[in-house]
């Protein structure tokens, strides 16, 4: 019965999401929604982490391959992709990249500097 | 005789099938010749397009036979929320920094993005269509629709960004002295959404549970602020 509960607690939480995404408007997915449920949920002791966690981990450990057939879509869009190629790689890599470095600095520095006082 | 396009057309699984077994082979080559650009997602994606390819099979039918994994990425989403409870205490105690350094990320994605379109005098919808790349594949699709942009090259520009981030952060980590797992995690998931907190996940759990939050708060961002960066270009 362990992972059946687990499984349907997460499963739910999808669902919730699913019709809050229903009822807002907003160009954001259900998972998000979800997640941000099932945090508050785990905040507020509603669902402890026993309910979650071992089936929780292990999604989140499948999670990679999920990504990967819809990144074999790439393919499709090779034709209209290939003529705008050249500009759209040097922004998503420059920018990407500069994201990366300006979020990590920035947060390593605040908490070093908080962790000095 | 039957092909192997009838087989990915009727049976359910072949997608799933393959994509895991490429996956695997992609982990093993990955540690074999432990090379950053070598990571096994890339690896999976070319021995997936190459057996498409030899077997005349095509991407249609390869994405609804795996689609099976596909549908459990809502779930999979939900389930970050577990290690972001885990390290509750690391939240509260960083709360103004990841809120500071996520939102500062997000601005300059936002305006690095309008600068470069402006200087390679890109067409306002290219514009659109490169700005959400940063943010994970349903948001980004949803926001680049509703601004005009061509939907299929911003899942391309997704695509790239997320496995770009993937490669390259254990070197941009070194080269700026990027040490503190929180501000990893951060800048993983603020810089390349869902692929990125997955190889946060891989430095350690802190630095997971951190890009999950990153790329919630990054997407909630990026939704309020797209239409104001739109109207710039």
């Amino acid at each position: 019965m362990k992972y059946l509960t687990e499984l349907v607690v997460i499963l739910g939480f999808s669902l919730l999401g699913e019709v809050v995404k229903l009822l807002i408007p907003l160009p954001v997915p259900a998972g998000i929604y979800g997640l941000l449920l099932l945090f508050l949920a785990l905040v507020f002791g509603i669902v402890n982490l026993g309910q979650v966690a071992h089936t929780g981990h292990y999604m989140i450990e499948i999670m990679i391959v999920m990504f990967i057939a819809p990144s074999v879509g790439l393919l499709k869009t090779w034709s209209i992709l290939s003529e705008v190629l050249i500009p759209y790689c040097v922004v998503v890599l420059i920018t990407t990249v500069g994201v990366m470095v300006v979020t990590g600095l920035l947060a390593q520095w605040l908490i070093r500097r908080r962790e000095q006082r | 005789m039957i092909s192997m396009q009838d087989i990915f057309v009727h049976a359910a699984y072949a997608g799933a099938v393959l994509t895991i077994v490429a996956f695997i082979i992609g982990t093993w080559v990955h540690r074999k010749l432990q090379n950053a650009i070598a990571n096994p997602v890339i690896i999976a994606l070319l021995l997936i397009i190459a057996f498409l390819k030899f077997f005349d099979v095509d991407y249609e039918a390869y994405k609804k036979s795996s689609d099976v994994i596909t549908y459990f990425l809502t779930p999979a989403t939900v389930c970050m929320a577990i290690p972001l409870y885990e390290k509750l205490s690391l939240l509260v105690e960083n709360l103004r920094a990841i809120l500071l350094s996520v939102f500062a990320g997000t601005i300059v994605n936002l305006v690095s993005i309008l600068l470069m379109c402006k200087a390679f005098g890109l067409t306002h919808e290219h514009y659109v269509t490169i700005m959400p790349k940063s943010v994970t594949t349903p948001i980004g699709m949803g926001i680049s629709e509703e601004l005009g942009g061509y939907v299929t090259l911003t899942v391309a520009c997704i695509v790239v960004a997320g496995n770009l981030g993937f490669m390259a952060a254990g070197k941009v980590f070194d080269i700026f002295g990027i040490k503190e797992p929180v501000a990893r995690g951060l800048a993983l998931g603020n810089a390349s959404h869902a692929i990125g907190t997955v190889r946060a996940l891989q430095f350690g759990m802190t630095e997971g549970a951190m890009g999950g939050l990153a790329l919630a708060l990054a997407g909630l961002m990026t939704v309020a602020l797209a239409p104001l960066f739109a109207s710039l270009l």
